[in-house]
């Protein structure tokens, strides 16, 4: 399947991953409008620093601990292989934050449920964001072997 | 010294309506402009150190930010100029030699935006290349050889070494050290897919971009950093670096602290002392030493290579190239006094040399007038903007054209002029690893390929406009160009007619 | 506004109408049936130019030189033939016979000489005997006023004028003249070209070119060959097929075929297909000669002793027809001008663009007319 990856080769740490993520699941508009004085809740982050850095988010591993681990059954593998939250039956026990190895799972803004990755097929830019926004190509969605 | 402070030239102005303190800015400005100041609670710019590169403006997500051109003055004055005034300033402080980049800025005559291009109607069909092969592939070398038949009388088809070009675009030369290596990375990978050729510049041929040596000119500088047998072999053709148009006449200076790791490697210099390249080389003091050294490298490399001798449009230009087509030459190069630079000092940048329209004319011309003209190949550099200025420089008599400021646009330089800084925020002329790697190659070389693609595209559109569907039907048509607004001595010059005539 | 071709860096497009007739065998055609197949190609010229070339017209000096002359003074008559006498042994001199008609005007004075190198001057010179020929016309053409040399091969002769193809044939009573190869032009230029010299075909020693196209490539092609100590004074596409044509053969020596790849040369992706050694040697002509492409449309028909050889550019943009009858070959802009004259053709084709399509006479006809080629 496709996924998202990231060459930390050319990973500026510049950080517009994260808020290009958050804007696209705003369900808004507008950027300025979407993000302009809050604090942001991406569901991608850039670790390291400004000498080596790398975005991260959920890798929709083909045997995900996290779907395995919920308790609820809210986390499962679609059709395609995107490992997606059904925030209706989540119930806020971070089971899975605790299971996933790579920190890729997060609460969400209020802390009611979790939020993930989910390639942006629950929002409105029809295409992961962040791989939109990278200027440096450094974040690719494809297929690989 | 207060008395030397000088108002910021250009300023980041910020919109705060719009700003959403990402920070992306502050991240990205290797000159310390932008910064989020957590008392005020908000992104604040200081634009002192701005050189105007553009990053912060491109990648700002909310495009909140731009950069003005300062409306501050000193009292307006038409011979002492504020640039005249700040240059005494500087000088008085600092004592040295004012330093900058990339090409001449100066408002003299840009002779391409004075000549137009015709076009078929009625008498003669315009071609569609939509419909029809239009050509723009392009062989350099020498054509002069006298044909050889065998015992049979069929022609023996072999002649100097040629370089085979796909479309009559090159990437000048570009040094590893006065740019990086992503950008040269990118350059060498765009003309192999390009079928065309880039240029080492003078500090040798890093070991990973041998494999990219059917696509390699390989640069042989006053320095002579980085030569040895394997680099002369390594290319498909050498070049005799004799001067560049943005500082004819004098050397070059790297600086120590560019000197890093790889770089004194493929230099072959020590880490850290500064690569200086003499102004002359200190082996040719006359025409007859540099045909020794044509021979010397044809030697070599076996006579395998075309050899290239490039020099600066200077004054008298065209005795100069004569003397160099019948030095063995395979090719000239002319590099007019726009040609782009890591660092030259500004007043030689802005005052050496001529035009490149100008001297490509008067060489072309030249070298037909003592029939000399299928020695050499003659290609241009120093400028050339556009897919029209190619036109018109292969019309004037140009076999090619190289290009440099316009790939480094492509990859992202917006000409701050700022390169001798070494703090280049497109990861172009900088060494910083940090910055280097703003600059993916592959992100590089697809835009490269695209800007040369676009270009080819529209050569071919005003070729076909012109009835001509094959570049070399172009090359020294002058007829195809007019001028506007040229005195009768520039027309002269030109060898053209003004537009009307 | 009469206008001199080259003047004041004149230049002066035209259409134009061709056509050619050949005799394989070296049967003589009679000069009527070019003038027959050229006019009814009427309406391809507009009166401002026509002429001729026929090859085996001159049997009885066929060893000699025969230059046609245009004089504009009987002052520069006497300048230029004391000039021939310099270099020339002069065999026999005469007016070009002519008739008087309306529609044919202003004509110049019209001389012809049959002439031999002088063979002290000739050695003297170094040159080998084309070559001091060659340079002693163009001495005439461009150093002596009111002069020019409009035709100087040997057993061959050009004659045209400003004026309708048909009219002018009728004028230089062509009828008179019989010759194993005749070709025809009429000339549709974009201007008011006044001056006779301009008219086709267009002539250096025995090659005579009359062609019908505008090329684009001109001045690439012109300040090429001006390189090779040709000067193009008339600034037309004939003059410097012409000294292109010259060059190529004479000069470079290469062969008919040859010179078709370089200036109708196919296209590179075309070479990239061939086989060797087919394909070397075309990216070698291609390369060596690139200058001298010619792009834009055109059709020619070469004369040169013994044969004729009709090329289209390589895009085929302008019109050309070759049809067939026993040994007789005609070549034509149209079909109705061989038509015209032949209304039974065994053959008819249309070459491709870059195809040369190249007749010869056979071997004993060659030594019958004395050919050297």
């Amino acid at each position: 399947m496709k996924r998202i990856y990231v060459n930390e080769e050319w990973c500026l740490g510049c950080h517009l991953c994260e808020y290009q993520c958050a804007f696209a699941n705003s369900g808004m508009d507008d950027m300025v409008k979407a993000l302009k004085g809050k604090t942001i809740h991406p569901r991608i982050q850039v670790e390291g620093d400004n000498k080596i850095s790398f975005a991260v988010n959920c890798r929709h591993c083909s045997d995900a601990r996290c779907v395995k681990g919920c308790i609820s059954g809210a986390l499962s593998r679609d059709k395609d292989g995107v490992v997606v939250i059904d925030t209706d039956k989540c119930v806020g026990c971070f089971t899975c934050i605790l299971s996933c190895p790579y920190g890729a799972i997060m609460p969400s803004s209020d802390h009611s449920v979790v939020q993930k990755c989910q390639l942006c097929m629950d929002n409105a830019s029809g295409e992961p964001a962040c791989v939109k926004g990278c200027p440096n190509r450094a974040i690719v969605y494809e297929e690989r072997i | 010294m207060l008395r030397d402070y000088l108002y910021p030239e250009y300023e980041a102005v910020r919109n705060p309506d719009l700003c959403i303190g990402c920070r992306a800015c502050e991240r990205q400005c290797s000159n310390e402009v932008h910064r989020y100041d957590s008392d005020l609670g908000k992104m604040v710019s200081d634009s002192t150190n701005c050189v105007d590169c553009q990053r912060c403006v491109c990648l700002c997500p909310t495009h909140a930010l731009k950069i003005v051109k300062s409306d501050h003055t000193f009292k307006l004055n038409a011979n002492w100029t504020q640039e005249a005034i700040t240059d005494v300033i500087r000088q008085a402080g600092t004592g040295a030699v004012l330093l900058s980049a990339m090409g001449n800025p100066k408002e003299y005559p840009v002779y391409w935006d004075k000549m137009l291009i015709n076009a078929s109607q009625v008498t003669n069909p315009s071609i569609d290349p939509l419909r029809e092969p239009m050509e723009t592939k392009t062989y350099l070398g020498k054509k002069s050889e006298e044909i050889q038949r065998d015992r049979n009388g069929n022609i023996i088809p072999e002649t100097s070494p040629q370089l085979e070009l796909e479309t009559p675009i090159m990437f000048s030369a570009m040094s590893y050290g006065s740019i990086s290596y992503n950008a040269h990375k990118s350059l060498a990978t765009a003309a192999e897919e390009l079928g065309i050729l880039y240029n080492t510049g003078e500090g040798g041929l890093h070991e990973d971009f041998y494999q990219y040596g059917p696509n390699t000119i390989v640069q042989v500088a006053s320095g002579r950093f980085g030569v040895h047998e394997d680099y002369l072999n390594a290319g498909a053709a050498i070049e005799i670096k004799m001067g560049q148009g943005a500082k004819p006449g004098i050397g070059g200076h790297l600086p120590g602290e560019k000197i890093v790791d790889d770089i004194s490697k493929t230099r072959m210099i020590p880490e850290g002392t500064d690569a200086i390249s003499p102004a002359p080389h200190h082996d040719i003091y006359s025409i007859e030493d540099l045909r020794q050294l044509v021979f010397s490298l044809k030697e070599a490399s076996d006579y395998k290579k075309p050899v290239i001798v490039k020099i600066a449009a200077v004054h008298n230009v065209a005795a100069i190239a004569s003397g160099i087509a019948r030095s063995g030459a395979d090719i000239i190069a002319i590099d007019g006094y726009r040609g782009g630079t890591g660092a030259a000092p500004k007043r030689i940048r802005d005052n050496v040399g001529i035009p490149i329209e100008l001297a490509l004319a008067s060489v072309d011309q030249r070298l037909r007038d003592e029939g000399i003209r299928d020695e050499v190949s003659v290609v241009v550099g120093g400028s050339i903007r556009s897919s029209t200025d190619v036109v018109k420089a292969i019309a004037l008599g140009a076999d090619a054209v190289y290009i440099a400021t316009s790939a480094l646009i492509a990859l992202g330089c917006h000409l701050c002029r700022s390169c001798q800084a070494g703090k280049c925020n497109w990861g172009i002329a900088t060494q910083v690893p940090e910055l280097v790697k703003r600059l993916n190659p592959a992100d590089g070389k697809e835009r490269l390929v695209n800007l040369v693609h676009a270009w080819t595209h529209e050569i071919k559109e005003m070729m076909g406009g012109m009835g001509i569907n094959s570049i070399e039907a172009l090359r020294g048509n002058r007829l195809m160009l007019r001028g506007i607004g040229l005195t009768n001595k520039e027309l002269e010059i030109l060898g053209i007619k003004h537009a009307g005539e | 506004m009469l206008l001199r071709e080259g003047e004041n860096g004149n230049r002066i497009p035209a259409g134009c109408a061709i056509s050619g007739i050949f005799s394989k065998s070296g049967t003589r055609i009679n000069g009527k049936q070019i003038i027959d197949s050229i006019s009814v190609m009427h309406d391809r010229s507009n009166g401002l130019g026509g002429g001729f070339a026929g090859y085996g017209i001159y049997p009885e000096y066929k060893n000699q030189y025969a230059f046609h002359v245009f004089y504009e003074t009987n002052e520069a008559k006497e300048i230029c033939e004391r000039y021939l006498d310099r270099h020339f042994d002069v065999i026999n001199l005469s007016k070009i016979p002519i008739r008087r008609i309306p529609e044919i005007k202003d004509e110049p004075l019209i001389w012809r000489y049959f002439v031999d190198p002088l063979r002290t001057r000739l050695a003297a010179s170094q040159l080998d005997e084309k070559e001091y020929v060659v340079r002693c016309v163009n001495r005439i053409n461009t150093k002596l006023d009111g002069c020019y040399v409009f035709s100087c091969g040997k057993n061959m002769g050009v004659f045209k004028a400003v004026g309708f193809p048909e009219d002018v044939g009728r004028f230089y009573r062509l009828n008179e003249y019989d010759g194993y190869c005749w070709t025809a032009h009429g000339r549709y230029p974009t201007n008011t070209p006044g001056w006779w010299g301009g008219a086709h075909p267009f002539a250096m020693l025995d090659y005579s070119i009359v062609h019908n196209g505008e090329i684009s490539s001109y001045d690439a092609n012109r300040r090429f060959i001006e390189m090779y100590g040709y000067k193009c004074n008339l600034l037309t596409d004939t003059e410097v097929i012409t000294y292109i044509t010259d060059y190529l053969l004479r000069k470079q020596k290469l062969s008919l075929e040859e010179m078709a790849s370089v200036v109708a040369a196919p296209f590179w992706s075309t070479i990239d297909h061939m086989e060797e050694p087919e394909k070397s040697r075309l990216k070698f002509l291609r390369n060596k000669f690139s200058s001298l492409l010619i792009t834009g449309p055109f059709s020619i028909l070469l004369g040169f002793t013994g044969g004729m050889m009709a090329l289209n550019d390589r895009l085929k943009l302008r019109s050309m027809v070759v049809g067939e009858k026993d040994d007789m070959v005609y070549i034509a802009s149209e079909e109705c001008a061989m038509r015209v004259i032949e209304p039974n053709l065994d053959t008819i084709w249309s070459p491709r663009g870059g195809e040369p399509v190249i007749v010869r006479l056979y071997d004993e006809a060659m030594e019958e007319i004395g050919g050297d080629e």
